[in-house]
């Protein structure tokens, strides 16, 4: 295709349109064109356009994720969702909030926090709603709240041919067709673009209570982390962070609540993790230092995302430190432990078979696979009970490692990428299995 | 229905199902068949042609294989306690009956997580947790009877899902035979497994995109504290104001159910539950958590509920006070029997903020049609529940009150909201899909059947409106469902 002739039709469905320039790489490569669509009609008709020239197409937020995981096998038209950043309807009274994918999170908590309401979202990185969507992005309170596809009722997408759909709706209660949106959350924009989201609220809470330790080790960490969980006090959030090896596993417990309630809460919960016998309870209306920053120590390095079933902490936990002694690395680890999602990062300069290796080690966890009482008793597909999944690595760590490991039912996911985007053209080869 | 595949072709089904499950796991004889030509929706009846019952995963994909290859379709049931249909049988297909496959495989207390065969009862999870100080959150009505998978399909929810959330919300794995015959798993019981969220899509797909043979639950802790307040109020006006004003707050209630006047007759002559005189519309409010804060949040709420004009407040100090208050709601759907021949339990959802204006609206209907209309409802996310009440030996009433009914529904879309908040589309709402979406969102959802149903033999004709249309009209009750009517499960 020839640039003035993909350009002109471009042009002509969105009122900005411009040539590509060295920042609006993606993961290295280097796209034509960047439209800007204002709303649904313009994304849709862009998309449309691109269809017509068979162009690959990547959605983008603010980027902050963008450059994360495998470069696309092809990138010719970034579709920038910047002008799409309207909150257009906050209906407080219902506790409901419908916005452009284009709003950016942190000002969306702005003008719900004007009414006493928030999006129980917290994910590490500035983002937009729909990048925030599309990547699964989540923080501490996704241990309370779950993550964007939880609290998603309703979305609006774009097809990769321009075909403009809606599923669910305004009401938080609604079970009306099929739910596209948590088909669309954690996808990636390989099967369309996400144009607007729908979220059920929550009223913020009055007060927020911080309770900090430091565990000599994991099973210590792991302890502190059941009592806290089992304990009747309801938790928001339940963090561990450490830096290194021979340093103590921080742990940090979220209490949310009306302010009266929540200085008995937090009395009671630094009695009860007092008597783990890990030290001192540091209670703390701000959160520490480490709180919430998901993998950002090491942005240029590798971070490697560990999902598990949240009673094996323990067990994974020692099998990080095992792997990483046996490869030579010494990650930094931290994360939604009591929810079952941490993350491990080593530096830039980690030798790229050694983090393989880490890699492949953890892959071969015990604590990630199915229990000896799902083998026996079933017979059928043994289902793994965790995944390691490389979100973020340099080019030539890249090269050696499977970024997503096993992926259940990838038949089933090639078979609805290609009905949603049968040419293949959204985000090509960013996704598991090479989608 | 019309029958495409011949008998022949059926019976010849028959001997390679007894194969796979065994004699005493396949019926054929019509008399047994009956017994299973309808769900809870008992207006819509169709015998199956064949009914199977298996007892293991691979039993049922072994008898999905058979149907795949003979290209016979096929519908999953489980406790056929749904409201829209769903399991609602082809007479030219297999009726995949799951209620022998019943087991709780695991329960993980650590990792708060169960998993349980597809026909275990949604109320045996919560009793088989409850020593680990653990519940299954999504409570439907029917959860005495109503299986897991069954939830699964319909994304059920219940009276606490304001603020527990539904079945899609504590489903972390799924075990599916897909429709050609596979077994696979979806997810992997973490809740972020890689790829795309299958579990997310398959939830509340209404059993049209496979059958769940095993599921992985998230499992709640038990709170610490619960309270129950019955509120009574003049009218519905006031009771509305209440909710406002609680939700206004800042408080999450668990639960937050209303009754009109027209419910509260019908459950008192049922029940003897002795709501308040003179009661316009009763409030049900439920609070749960650390002990402290529902202190707190409790008496909030008797002070909101004052301001608004409650003329009576009462609060359940057990367990058995707590059952009283619920008592009344609970028998609300069997109740209307006993004052109506007939009636139409309608399932539709407006944002909480247009309750008011649509209640009127609901009474305006009633008015100028002459047909009542009883409501209940869960206040807190503006689920109704009408009650369109008729007498069917009168020429002309069944049609009156579905034209009521239809407008009913008309008027949740209009107000934003959707025609289904929990019972599914099913069989009995397919025709207003077109109505809630656009031609494009209709298809688009298709794409996903498309993916894993390409034959569609799997459930087809749910959710989506076909060109053929049942002959009996939607959503028609002459009395109570026989588990109900027994005792045996509420429906409200």
């Amino acid at each position: 295709m020839s640039a003035p002739s993909v350009l002109g039709p471009l042009a002509e469905a969105c009122s900005q349109v411009r040539e590509a320039g060295a920042d609006d790489a993606v993961a290295g490569v280097m796209p034509q064109y960047v439209a800007s669509p204002a709303d649904v009609a313009e994304a849709s008709a862009v998309m449309r356009a691109a269809a017509a020239a068979g162009l690959a197409v990547i959605p983008r937020g603010t980027g902050s994720t963008l450059g994360w995981g495998s470069p696309p096998a092809r990138c010719d038209l970034v579709i920038d969702m910047s002008r799409m950043n309207q909150v257009l309807e906050h209906a407080s009274g219902d506790l409901v909030a419908q916005v452009q994918a284009g709003a950016r999170l942190d000002e969306l908590a702005e003008v719900l926090a004007a009414a006493g309401q928030r999006l129980a979202l917290d994910p590490p990185r500035a983002g937009t709603v729909g990048g925030v969507l599309a990547s699964a992005a989540a923080g501490p309170l996704r241990l309370r709240y779950g993550t964007g596809r939880d609290l998603l009722i309703g979305v609006t997408v774009i097809r990769a041919d321009g075909t403009v759909a809606r599923s669910g709706g305004k009401v938080v209660k609604n079970v009306a067709g099929y739910d596209l949106g948590k088909l669309f959350a954690g996808s990636q924009g390989t099967l369309g673009l996400i144009a607007e989201a729908t979220f059920r609220l929550h009223p913020a809470p009055g007060a927020a209570s911080y309770l900090t330790l430091d565990c000599p080790d994991g099973a210590a960490a792991d302890a502190a982390l059941v009592t806290a969980v089992d304990s009747p006090l309801a938790p928001s959030a339940a963090e561990i962070d450490r830096e290194a090896r021979g340093a103590p596993f921080r742990v940090g417990i979220l209490l949310e609540g009306d302010p009266d309630g929540l200085a008995e809460r937090s009395a009671r919960m630094s009695d009860l993790l007092g008597g783990t016998g890990s030290g001192a309870v540091v209670v703390s209306a701000t959160p520490p230092p480490w709180w919430g920053l998901g993998p950002a120590a090491a942005a240029d390095g590798t971070v490697i995302r560990i999902a598990f079933w949240a009673g094996e902490l323990a067990s994974v936990l020692g099998c990080i430190d095992a792997a990483g002694r046996a490869a030579g690395l010494d990650p930094l680890v931290g994360g939604s432990a009591a929810a079952g999602v941490i993350c491990a990062a080593v530096g830039e300069g980690a030798a790229p078979a050694a983090v393989a290796e880490f890699v492949t080690a953890l892959r071969g966890a015990p604590a990630l696979r199915g229990a000896a009482a799902l083998r026996g008793a079933v017979g059928s597909a043994q289902p793994s009970r965790g995944s390691v999944v490389v979100l973020h690595a340099p080019a030539d760590v890249r090269g050696l490692v499977d970024l997503w490991g096993p992926v259940p039912s990838l038949g089933l996911m090639r078979a609805v990428k290609d009905q949603f985007d049968p040419d293949h053209r959204m985000a090509p080869g960013r996704f598991a299995g090479g989608i | 229905m019309t029958t495409q595949v011949g008998h022949s072709t059926l019976d010849a089904l028959a001997p390679k199902m007894t194969r796979i499950c065994g004699s005493d796991g396949v019926l054929s004889d019509p008399a047994q068949l009956a017994t299973y030509e309808c769900d809870g929706l008992t207006s819509h009846r169709c015998s199956p042609g064949l009914v199977v019952l298996p007892t293991t995963a691979e039993q049922v994909a072994a008898v999905v294989r058979v149907c795949a290859r003979e290209k016979i379709p096929f519908v999953a049931r489980g406790s056929g306690t749904g409201l829209s249909g769903g399991a609602l049988p082809r007479a030219d297909g297999v009726l995949i009956v799951t209620s022998r496959m019943r087991r709780i495989i695991e329960i993980d207390q650590r990792s708060r997580r169960a998993v349980v065969e597809p026909g275990v009862t949604n109320i045996a999870v919560s009793k088989a947790a409850q020593p680990l100080g653990l519940f299954y959150a999504p409570d439907p009505s029917s959860q005495i009877v109503c299986s897991v998978g069954g939830n699964v399909a319909e994304n059920s929810g219940g009276a606490h899902c304001l603020k527990h959330g539904f079945t899609v919300h504590h489903v972390t794995g799924l075990e599916v035979v897909t429709p050609d015959g596979e077994l696979t798993w979806l997810g992997d019981g973490t809740g972020a497994a890689p790829g795309y969220d299958l579990v997310g899509a398959f939830t509340g797909s209404e059993g049209t995109l496979g059958i769940v043979t095993k599921i992985v639950v998230k499992l709640t802790r038990i709170p610490e504290s619960v309270t129950t307040l019955l509120a009574a109020f003049r009218n519905m006006g006031a009771g509305g104001a209440a909710v406002s004003a609680i939700i206004g707050s800042g408080i999450l209630p668990a639960a937050i159910e209303m009754m009109d006047a027209l419910a509260i007759e019908a459950a008192e002559a049922a029940v003897a539950c002795r709501y308040p005189e003179g009661a316009g519309a009763v409030l049900i409010v439920e609070l749960d958590g650390p002990a402290g804060d529902v202190t707190a949040e409790t008496a909030a709420v008797r002070a909101l509920c004052e301001r608004e004009g409650a003329y009576e407040i009462r609060e359940a100090s057990d367990a058995a006070e707590r059952a009283a208050i619920w008592t009344g709601r609970k028998s609300a759907f069997a109740a209307v029997g006993r004052i109506s021949p007939a009636y139409i339990v309608q399932d539709g959802v407006v944002p909480r903020t247009a309750l008011a204006e649509v209640l009127d609206r609901i009474a305006e209907l009633s008015a100028a049609t002459g047909v009542r209309v009883a409501n209940v409802f869960h206040a807190g996310d503006g689920n109704l529940h009408p009650l369109v009440l008729f007498d069917d030996h009168v020429p002309g009433a069944e049609e009156a009150a579905e034209k009521v009914s239809g407008a009913i529904l008309d008027e949740c879309i209009s107000h934003g909201g959707s025609i289904t908040g929990e019972h599914g589309v099913g069989t009995d709402k397919s025709m207003y899909m077109p109505k809630m979406f656009q031609p494009g969102d209709l298809d688009t959802m298709q794409l996903l059947r498309c993916a894993f149903d390409p034959a569609g033999l799997c459930n087809p004709g749910k959710i989506f409106p076909t060109p053929r249309l049942c002959g009996e009209v939607p959503g028609v009750r002459r009395a109570a469902h026989p588990l109900v009517a027994s005792g045996q499960l509420d429906q409200y």
